[in-house]
């Protein structure tokens, strides 16, 4: 038998990445399509693999289970109770998906989802999680920074703030039928905070797509502020000039400020915010300034007074 | 029908939502919250139950349902003393400085501990040696405070939400409907009276 070294194999020798992962793709999706068809499972309930790097955002605490992570959800598309997400996210299509980034930037664009997952490299990024309702979650997030996309838009000099659109559609989000938020669900940042490294547009979690219920298949994750934050299921990306309206803000502006920055010193007028329950544990965590991320964003604030612009 | 069996059956049904509560809390993925939350709902749920007897005993002119009154009454206290007590041990571990802001500072837990400090002399005086021993007016004169423990316990779970109000909007209108009933009854019992007292003040005069 001929073994050859490798200095014989050339280029053309090698499998092209592209096709080789686009066999892996259809064998999951394969599988996964035999399996749903055998055991009646909706067809989105499947979560596919994610290839993805490390990276070095990480924090050194136990991870919240994946059941939690996926089973405890602020997500009132679906309804408002934490359990209400996993049960009836089943009525979204996270495929096809199309994100549109617009506005003040060179190169407007529209992106399908799968194209963006592959023209990035998708990291996995372990971040704490803090809901302003005072729990909080470690979570391995895969996704990539909201910079490298903005950057491929080119925002132009005048864009000073980015805002976010979740997906209006009542017939696959039921709660949009429901009028306790002005939907579409939206949010913003200003530029600066867009484009800090942490700021980061997640496409799933525990190495697989993001669940329904988790904002599949595109969510904004910034994990020094409130989760609510984190738009999830985006279907637009606009970069404008002033800030943009954001929908807790638009509900009740006294309790939910623009920033929402994690912040221990200031309380929620409806409880304190200088502790947390870290799902899974008995005792309180003591919460940290910026959920423990002040390194590397408390320039974005300096000569800002946090209790005003909360 | 047998008493006994009643009054164990009452017990029985007043009792289950317990180790529900328990059995469903310790499977939750945030088990504190959702034992503390769903006691306090049963709480509320009971106090209102309460409040349905009078106008059933009434409506329905079974005078006996009364009997139970004290039963419920008793019960959604201990729903809410339950749920004090998993605010103060499990929420947040005798923590007094936050436990003292949080009342002082914030409305919604100010008028549940309101409520609940108001349902201490209810439950304890609803012995039958302390209900004589008031004498009927001014017993019925304290309980009285229960029109206003209700809604502020409805006031306190309105308050707790940060949208979506749908289920407090239903609890309200029960307690709005079983508030009206009673105003209405009252007026009724006022205005026969005072036909009563036309009627004789006639008589005699003739």
């Amino acid at each position: 038998m001929l073994i050859r070294h490798a200095a014989d194999l050339s280029e053309n020798d090698v499998t092209d990445q592209g096709l080789y992962r686009r066999r892996r793709e259809f064998m999951t999706g394969a599988i996964a399509m035999g399996s749903a068809g055998v055991l009646g499972l909706p067809e989105l309930a499947r979560a596919a693999p994610l290839t993805t790097v490390k990276s070095a955002y990480t924090v050194d605490e136990t991870l919240t289970p994946k059941d939690a992570v996926s089973g405890y959800n602020n997500f009132y598309e679906f309804g408002t109770d934490k359990d209400e997400p996993a049960k009836n996210a089943g009525s979204l299509k996270p495929r096809p998906w199309t994100v549109v980034v617009d506005g003040l930037c060179a190169k407007p664009q529209r992106f399908d989802i799968d194209a963006l997952i592959k023209r990035f490299p998708i990291e996995e990024r372990i971040y704490r999680h803090r809901c302003v309702e005072a729990w909080s979650m470690v979570i391995p997030w895969n996704g990539f920074p909201l910079a490298a996309l903005l950057n491929a838009v080119q925002p132009t000099a005048k864009a000073k703030f980015v805002s976010f659109t979740t997906l209006l559609d009542p017939k696959q989000m039921p709660g949009q039928n429901e009028n306790y938020v002005p939907w579409p669900y939206r949010e913003g940042l200003r530029l600066d905070e867009a484009m800090n490294p942490l700021t980061l547009l997640a496409v799933g979690l525990y190495g697989e797509t993001l669940p329904n219920q988790n904002g599949a298949p595109i969510r904004l994750v910034v994990p020094w502020k409130y989760g609510f934050k984190g738009a999830k299921s985006i279907v637009k990306i606009s970069l404008v000039e002033n800030q943009p309206q954001t929908s807790w803000n638009m509900i009740n502006a006294r309790e939910y400020g623009f920033y929402s920055n994690v912040n221990p010193a200031v309380d929620h007028p409806r409880w304190s915010q200088a502790s947390e329950r870290r799902i899974g544990d008995f005792f309180r965590h003591k919460t940290l300034p910026f959920n423990g991320y002040a390194d590397q964003v408390v320039k974005l604030y300096t000569g800002m007074d946090l209790k005003r612009f909360y | 029908m047998n008493k006994r069996l009643i009054y164990i059956a009452v017990w029985l049904a007043l009792l289950a939502p317990l180790p529900a509560v328990i059995v469903f809390g310790v499977t939750a993925f945030n088990p504190i919250e959702y034992i503390e939350r769903n006691l306090g709902l049963w709480g509320l749920r009971f106090l209102i139950i309460g409040l349905v007897i009078t106008p059933m005993a009434r409506i329905f002119r079974r005078p006996t349902l009364i009997r139970y009154r004290r039963t419920v009454g008793l019960f959604a206290f201990t729903y809410v003393l339950l749920h004090w007590l998993s605010y103060i041990v499990l929420d947040l571990y005798f923590d007094w400085p936050v436990i003292l802001k949080d009342i002082y500072k914030r409305p919604f837990i100010t008028i549940g501990m309101a409520a609940f400090v108001a349902l201490i002399p209810l439950a304890v005086t609803s012995t039958d040696a302390l209900r004589r021993r008031l004498g009927p007016v001014i017993w019925e004169r304290l309980h009285q405070l229960i029109y206003l423990i209700v809604p502020a316990g409805l006031v306190h779970y309105w308050l707790m939400v940060k949208a979506d109000h749908r289920s407090q909007l239903a609890y309200g209108s029960i307690i709005i409907a079983l508030l009206a009933w009673r105003i209405t009854d009252k007026a009724q019992a006022a205005a026969r009276r005072r036909a009563r007292a036309a009627e004789k003040a006639a008589r005699t005069a003739a």
